[in-house]
């Protein structure tokens, strides 16, 4: 159980993991964004070269990015077939018409646009976000990001504050729920077997305990942190401060270059448009 | 003038219907400034009640009398304001039972830094305490590791680096050494040791081991919230009786020795660790 990782983590040393957690967001974002502003075929492509750039900059294997696709496939399939048959087009673009299914070129063009605009989508936002960047990094970036709200009295310190802890307490309540079920099967309980029913009914006797036990740690934890002076985000320092470096900046040029170039892709329309 | 100044302190906790349930009864103590002290008692006795006191720590003081004076200042009065609090907590620093209900953050040095930076410290300053504390508990090489992957014994030597980031003057061990194996409670024993040796840091350690309790310089024996024995370990170790009447057992030696000194073996000095137990053996046979 020492072994847990948290999230979808790949360690690896690459720029991208070396970038600003508040810059990655960021990134994010605007990659989100622009695989929304794609509309033809050159910027479809142009967004999927990016994603193939990506991967093989943050050297995330693509046996990892490939099992974090699967989970959308059906997804994708899903919207893919909708946009075939679903998508009108000119009447001299017809491909094939049988009774009451029309399916004309711009429906293929359609569901591929929209196949490359998800699994871009999803390659972008995990690798900034999710492979690259530990939980911990993550909500600290979001915290600091947020922080202006803190004028609006938004309690930003407080969420960060919660993600942290939780973050910390899941490997020890998994651990703790292991040995729950250990020392109830080891008093005959059956978790694996019987209806849905009764594998729900078996599983109350590890929840009770492992919700006591929950609380009382919650009571200690708040008794040492109010030792350790803690009173909110009230006049609270911190050590490590982000810092964005050349490299980041760097980064957040290159999107916007890349911003631009979808742009103007798409001023210029090359074929069909979306 | 004595560090800590407890004067006839009285506690009640309430129960669900409201009545009050005495813990701690007429306690008077006095606690020098680099002292090492060892608070024995059996369970239920008072002790954690005790400790949270001195941090102001506990919910409700409706049923508290009595004066808690902590360097000249009286904790308990009603005048006492935020600030005055967090100067007392930063001053005085708790060290709890379970290791990982006292650790906040998901990497060891940033969780040293919880106390400093709730102190509102510049950064420079916070990584300074940071590195020194973690060097003070031989743990600089695991700055950067994730506390759940750490032993027992490590996992309660980061977090008594938190709180020697604070830089305390005294710290409270709520029997710390209670969830560790023998090799963590060596770790955290001869670390609470040197803290007291070389920082002239005063200790309370709470304990249920008396192994741990003839090491210190004074030990302290609760009863039922009464202060039953104060004094050196020698002077507690030979009240045998008084002890069992606390719930609490001889060290393993020092009833050995007091059982053969019983049959008529003439023995001397003190028994209370196995090294002082085989001086006076030896030389008893030599005689
Ligand atoms: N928050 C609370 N509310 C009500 N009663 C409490 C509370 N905390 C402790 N008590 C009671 O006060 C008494 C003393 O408890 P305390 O925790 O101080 O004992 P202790 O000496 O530390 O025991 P142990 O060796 O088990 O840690 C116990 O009878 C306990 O049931
Ligand atoms: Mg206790």
């Amino acid at each position: 159980m020492k072994g847990i990782v948290l999230g979808q983590y790949y360690p690896a040393d690459s720029v991208i993991h070396r970038l600003d957690p508040r810059i990655k967001i960021i990134l994010a974002l605007i990659y989100i964004v622009c695989s929304f502003l794609c509309r033809n075929i050159f910027s479809f492509v142009l967004l999927f070269m990016s994603s193939i750039v990506l991967i093989l900059v943050s050297r995330i294997p693509l046996k990892i990015v490939f099992r974090s696709l699967r989970a959308i496939i059906f997804i994708m399939l899903f919207t893919a077939v909708l946009n075939v048959f679903w998508t009108k087009g000119e009447p001299e673009n017809l491909l094939v018409s049988w009774k009451f299914i029309n399916i004309y070129t711009e429906g293929i063009y359609n569901a591929v646009f929209i196949v490359v605009r998800i699994v871009s989508m999803i390659i972008g936002s995990s690798i900034f976000m999710t492979y690259t960047t530990t939980p911990i990094q993550l909500t600290d970036g979001i915290e600091r990001l947020l922080s202006p709200l803190k004028k609006l009295h938004v309690p930003v310190h407080e969420f960060a504050m919660m993600m942290t802890i939780a973050l910390r307490f899941i490997p020890i309540i998994v651990e703790e729920t292991q040995k729950i079920m250990s020392a109830q099967k080891a008093r005959g309980a059956d978790f694996s077997s019987g209806s849905l029913m009764k594998r729900a009914k078996a599983l109350v006797p590890v929840l009770i305990p492992l919700f006591i036990s929950a609380f009382r740690r919650a009571g200690d934890l708040a008794t040492a942190m109010t030792c350790r002076c803690y009173r909110g985000g009230k006049g609270r320092t911190k050590m490590t401060v982000l810092k964005c470096r050349a490299r980041d900046y760097v980064m957040l040029a290159v999107s916007a270059a890349f911003t631009a170039a979808v742009v103007v892709i798409n001023i210029y329309s090359f074929g069909y448009t979306m | 003038m004595a560090y800590i100044k407890i004067s006839d302190l009285n506690f009640s906790y309430r129960d669900d219907d409201g009545n009050f349930i005495p813990v701690l009864k007429d306690i008077s103590l006095e606690i020098e400034k680099g002292e090492y002290i060892a608070v024995l008692g059996h369970n239920g006795s008072g002790k954690s009640t005790l400790a949270k006191l001195l941090n102001m720590v506990i919910d409700d003081y409706e049923g508290m009398t009595g004066k808690i004076e902590i360097n000249g200042k009286d904790i308990t009065s009603p005048e006492i304001t935020e600030d005055e609090i967090y100067e007392l907590r930063k001053d005085v620093g708790m060290v709890f039972q379970n290791p990982d209900n006292q650790l906040v953050a998901t990497i060891v040095e940033e969780d040293v830094a919880f106390g400093p930076e709730n102190l509102g410290l510049p950064r420079e300053e916070i990584r300074r305490r940071v590195d020194d504390a973690l060097a003070t508990v031989g743990m600089s090489e695991y700055a950067r590791h994730e506390p759940h992957r750490l032993s027992g014994g490590q996992k309660q030597r980061v977090a008594i680096a938190g709180i020697i980031a604070m830089m305390p003057e005294c710290m409270i061990f709520d029997e710390s050494t209670a969830m560790l194996d023998p090799i963590g409670r060596k770790e955290v024993i001869e670390t609470i040791e040197k803290l007291n040796r070389e920082r002239h840091i005063t200790v309370l350690s709470i304990t249920h081991y008396m192994d741990e309790a003839v090491r210190a310089g004074r030990v302290i024996v609760l009863n039922d919230g009464n202060i039953l024995l104060d004094g050196t370990p020698s002077y507690i170790f030979s009240k045998p009786d008084l002890l069992r009447e606390a719930g609490l057992d001889l060290p393993q030696c020092a009833d050995l020795m007091l059982r053969l000194k019983k049959r008529g073996i003439p023995l001397e000095g003190d028994f209370n660790t196995p090294e002082q137990c085989v001086r006076s053996l030896l030389n008893a046979l030599h005689k």
